[in-house]
């Protein structure tokens, strides 16, 4: 059976469950939410991914109906749900703080929707039951929050809120309290866990590698504004801007004037230096201001002068040594300094290069990014 | 609808019970005694329109507080009372200090302890704790028995129905507002700033003085205006300890109310108490502000 | 380094003698069998008798009591929707004026706060008795109600009444089931303030109360005005006993909470 990838943005055909029409928001003079308009499709996994102060709280919290926009509109499923309060909308959030209630046990707190709804005993039972087995909480049932671990805290947070079985459910930085080790097996609990459950999950989150992990699509965003949403590969190898590559991992950006034949680019970026080659879709004006953006991975290290399409000389400042990889921090005689990083195929003794060593830095004319802003 | 509801009830039983009942005590502190029963002169017609209110404030006058002025019993009770408050409030303090300062050396498990054994008082009735001291301090009574027995005096000691009597009653009922605050502050001091005091060459009693006590600052200035507030508008105690030589505004009230029925003058009285109440409420509402910003 | 010193130790016993002693003394001498109240001359408990057998006390103690718990649930109630408007529903108008009238009564010399209550009653010509006194105690208790649910709310995490709205609570419904269960400690303690409050007030009672109604702290302050009785002694003894025996068993109460609640947490971690 072939395996059709999941893809529903690319369908012309297919509606979004929630539509963002120009939604703008304001605290008094302060402007969280400007103008935004987006499309999240059903059973997606969607990040909202920014600094703090960015907004992407806001635009949750406007989904899940504690915030009003300014002005604009808010769809799910085709209907305006603006003016719905809370408590009357399909949509459930696990809070950052977890905000269990501090009085109610763990069962307790899993069927606290379910009661509200008014659903007979048998269901309610049999619902909190699946919880309960989905999120491996049978041992804890009948305990209170505050005798709870962080991470056994986030699993009933969400079995609390997937129980009512939202169309759609908010997760403002789940991970956030866990340690780094929990946070990565986490992530991968709640992916099967959307897949299993088929729900749309829009996760709120300031850290990058949670975003790319677990998401369908990431938007990134910025005062307020989306800068560009994509899956995450697309965001990790074509940034739109300075600002998506530069906060999704590691990037050199180096600035240049550009002179374009055909879909190749010609960056001149140091005076006496031969200009860099890049490819790119767009139209660049001749001596057009632009960036590259090439990511330390993509640049390979030497001692000898290679033949590629882009090379320069220098001298190692500085070596990051992360076990796995070691970054290379390499000083030009521009002045720049070019971050590179190599895989530690052999053992550190037998090192090839060492401080103040003089490199050959080198990458293909597809490496690089060519950004207008 | 609920949100109305929810805020209207408790203000307008704050605004029936509180607020107006003050601005009568304000308007009635301009009136002239008629009979000395109600209706006082003048009285507000509101069927005259605005004649009505404009003759009703035309007749309106500071003749009361000519008066208190006039009269040298009134502002020697406000000053006595401004005195005896002081006073007291500094015997709180030095006395309430070392206490808070004791608890806060106290080892850690015993504090809890501590803190109730000072709540405790607070609980049982105010009363009782004034009255408890006159069976003490009277001509016949414990302390004076105790030290003629001791043959330190042989006449009693005059401690009941003197400002002396006040001020115990006053550092007694009152030592449990300076503790509390001096202590939070003191037990939030961390001891390394001590050593560090004593490793840059203070010596004990010197750290003692630049470190703890300034660091102490808001605590104490809390406490003073918690003992200071309530001892100016006192009445309890120098009616039950101070006797008939002690002069005290709240109690100068009291009987100008309650004995001469003068409502118009203790009226006024009472509008002057709360506008030299007024600063150090002021000064206290600045300082809890400052705390509450440092500790943010 | 603080270290237990000498000297904290002496002034830490000063204190709390200071604290105690009248007290005890009291105490102690309301078992005096002679009527002078500083000789003593044996054993007795012949005064809690005769305070039993004294009527105008014992109704004095009933309208107290009456007065106590009508006023200090009215003031709970009152208290706690106060608190709730000031730190939840943000600004609204007059809002500065509210908060005034909140804590202006905790800072009001209670002679004021009496006379400016009697001038309204008789200016509205109402009748003065318990009626009076419930409304005049109801007043300035909610404003210490007020204080302490306030300071337990401005704590509490917003996140759980959203998260109960969330779940499909109405926002009365988040309150009751979730709001209130978590402050209920400090609702409780801010009843326990003003029913303490309300038995213990004197001069506002004296204001608010009219010929015929009497409560027993008045009757207490007329009786001691002609000096020490061995009545009131044996009186404030049975007192000071309630209070004493009320804090022990509440502090004992909340000491096995906490050690229960640490067990528990212990447990987590090995269950």
């Amino acid at each position: 059976m072939p395996q059709t990838v999941f893809a529903p943005w690319e369908d012309p055909g297919e509606k979004p469950l929630i539509q963002f029409r120009n939604v703008t928001k304001k605290f008094g003079d302060f402007t969280a939410i400007a103008n935004i308009d987006l499309d999240i499709y059903g059973q997606e996994f969607f990040a909202l991914l920014g600094p703090s102060g960015c907004g992407k709280t806001t635009l949750m919290r406007m989904l899940a109906g504690f915030e009003k926009p300014t002005s604009g509109q808010i769809l799910l499923g085709g209907e305006d749900i603006v003016d719905t309060p809370p408590n009357k909308r399909p949509v459930n959030m696990m809070f950052q703080s977890y905000a269990l209630f501090p009085h109610l046990s763990v069962w307790d707190n899993i069927a606290f929707g379910l009661r509200r709804e008014g659903a007979d005993k048998a269901t309610i039972e049999t619902r909190v039951a699946d919880m309960i087995r989905l999120t491996r909480l049978d041992k804890f049932a009948r305990r209170k929050p505050h005798q709870l671990s962080g991470g056994q805290r986030q699993r009933v947070a969400l079995a609390r809120s997937l129980a009512k079985a939202p169309k759609l459910l908010l997760l403002d930085e789940p991970l956030g309290a866990l340690d780094r080790k929990l946070r990565e097996e986490t992530q991968f609990e709640l992916m099967d866990i959307q897949e299993k459950t088929g729900t749309t999950f829009v996760i709120v989150t300031h850290d990058q590698e949670e975003a790319m992990t677990v998401a369908s699509r990431v938007a990134v965003m910025d005062e307020g504004q989306l800068v560009q949403v994509a899956t995450p590969d697309r965001i990790y190898e074509t940034p739109n801007s300075v600002y998506v590559a530069d906060f999704i991992g590691d990037v050199n950006i180096i600035e240049g004037a550009a002179s374009q034949t055909g879909d190749k680019v010609l960056v001149s970026w140091a005076e006496g230096a031969s200009p860099l080659v890049a490819t790119t879709q767009a139209l660049l004006q001749k001596d057009q201001k632009c960036f590259l953006a090439i990511r330390p991975e993509k640049i390979t290290i030497s001692a000898e002068e290679p033949e590629v399409a882009n090379k320069v000389q220098g001298e190692i400042l500085d070596i990051g040594y992360l076990g796995n990889i070691s970054t290379y921090h390499v000083k030009l005689p521009t002045g720049h300094v070019i971050k590179a990083s190599a895989t530690n195929t052999r053992r550190i003794g037998r090192r090839a290069f060492t401080w103040e060593d003089k490199v050959w830095l080198s990458w293909t004319d597809t490496a690089a990014i060519v950004l207008e802003r | 609808m609920r949100r109305l509801i929810l805020i209207a009830l408790p203000y307008l039983w704050l605004l029936a019970l509180f607020l107006v009942p003050f601005l009568i005590v304000i308007k009635i502190s301009l009136s002239d005694v008629a009979l000395a029963r109600p209706p006082y002169m003048p009285q507000l017609d509101l069927s005259a329109g605005l004649a009505g209110i404009k003759a009703f404030f035309s007749e309106l006058d500071f003749e009361n507080f000519f008066f208190l002025t006039t009269d040298e019993l009134y502002w020697r009770a406000y000053l006595s009372s401004l005195k005896i408050a002081l006073v007291s409030t500094l015997f709180t303090l030095a006395i309430g200090f070392p206490i808070a300062y004791g608890m806060a050396s106290a080892p850690r498990e015993w504090r809890p302890t501590l803190m109730m054994l000072v709540i405790l008082p607070f609980w049982t009735s105010f009363l009782i704790r004034v009255y408890s001291w006159m069976g003490i301090l009277s001509n016949t009574g414990l302390l004076n028995n105790f030290l003629m027995w001791t043959g330190i005096i042989n006449e009693p000691l005059q401690i009941m129905n003197t400002e002396i009597a006040v001020y115990i009653g006053i550092v007694y009922t009152y030592l449990p507002f300076m503790i509390l605050p001096v202590y939070s502050t003191l037990e939030k001091l961390d001891d390394s700033l001590l050593e560090a005091a004593e490793d840059l060459g203070c010596t004990r009693t010197s750290a003692f003085w630049r470190v703890t006590v300034p660091l102490s600052k808001p605590g104490i200035i809390a406490g003073c205006f918690l003992v200071f507030i309530p001892a100016l508008g006192e009445f309890v105690i120098p009616s039950l300890l101070g006797g008939s030589q002690t002069l005290m505004i709240g109690k100068v009230l009291w009987e100008e109310f309650f004995n001469n029925r003068d409502w118009p003058v203790a009226s006024a009285v009472a509008v002057v108490l709360l506008a030299i109440l007024i600063i150090p409420i002021i000064l206290f509402q600045r300082n809890e502000q400052k705390q509450r910003e440092a500790e943010q | 380094m603080r270290r237990m010193s000498g000297f904290n130790l002496v002034s830490l016993t000063f204190g709390l003698a200071f604290l105690y002693l009248p007290m005890v003394i009291l105490v102690f001498y309301s078992f005096n069998a002679s009527k002078l109240v500083t000789v003593w001359a044996g054993f007795s408990t012949k005064w809690y008798g005769e305070l039993f057998r004294n009527e105008a006390f014992l109704d004095a103690a009933l309208v107290t009591l009456k007065v106590a718990v009508i006023s200090s649930t009215l003031a709970t109630v009152l208290g706690t929707m106060a608190a709730f408007v000031l730190i939840r529903l943000g600004r609204f108008l007059g809002r500065t004026v509210f908060s005034g009238m909140i804590y202006a009564p905790l800072v009001m010399p209670d002679v004021i706060t009496g006379l400016s209550l009697l001038l309204l009653f008789i200016g509205l010509g109402v009748d003065r008795g318990v009626f009076t006194i419930v409304l005049a105690h109801t007043t300035f208790c909610m404003c210490y109600v007020s204080v302490v649910v306030s300071s337990r709310l401005s704590s509490f995490d917003t996140s759980l009444e959203e998260a109960a709205l969330d779940l499909g609570c109405t926002p009365w419904q988040a309150f009751r089931l979730v709001t209130l269960p978590i402050i209920a400690p400090a609702v409780i303690s801010g009843w326990l303030l003003a029913f303490t409050l309300s038995l213990d007030d004197l001069v506002i009672s004296s204001f608010a109360a009219g010929p015929s109604s009497t409560t027993l702290p008045m009757k207490i302050f007329s009786a001691v005005r002609l000096g020490v009785s061995p009545e009131i002694n044996a009186l404030s003894t049975i007192m000071i006993g309630i209070v004493a025996f009320g804090v022990v068993i509440f502090s004992i109460m909340s000491k096995r909470a906490t050690v229960r609640q640490q067990q528990e947490e212990r447990d987590a971690f090995h269950g």
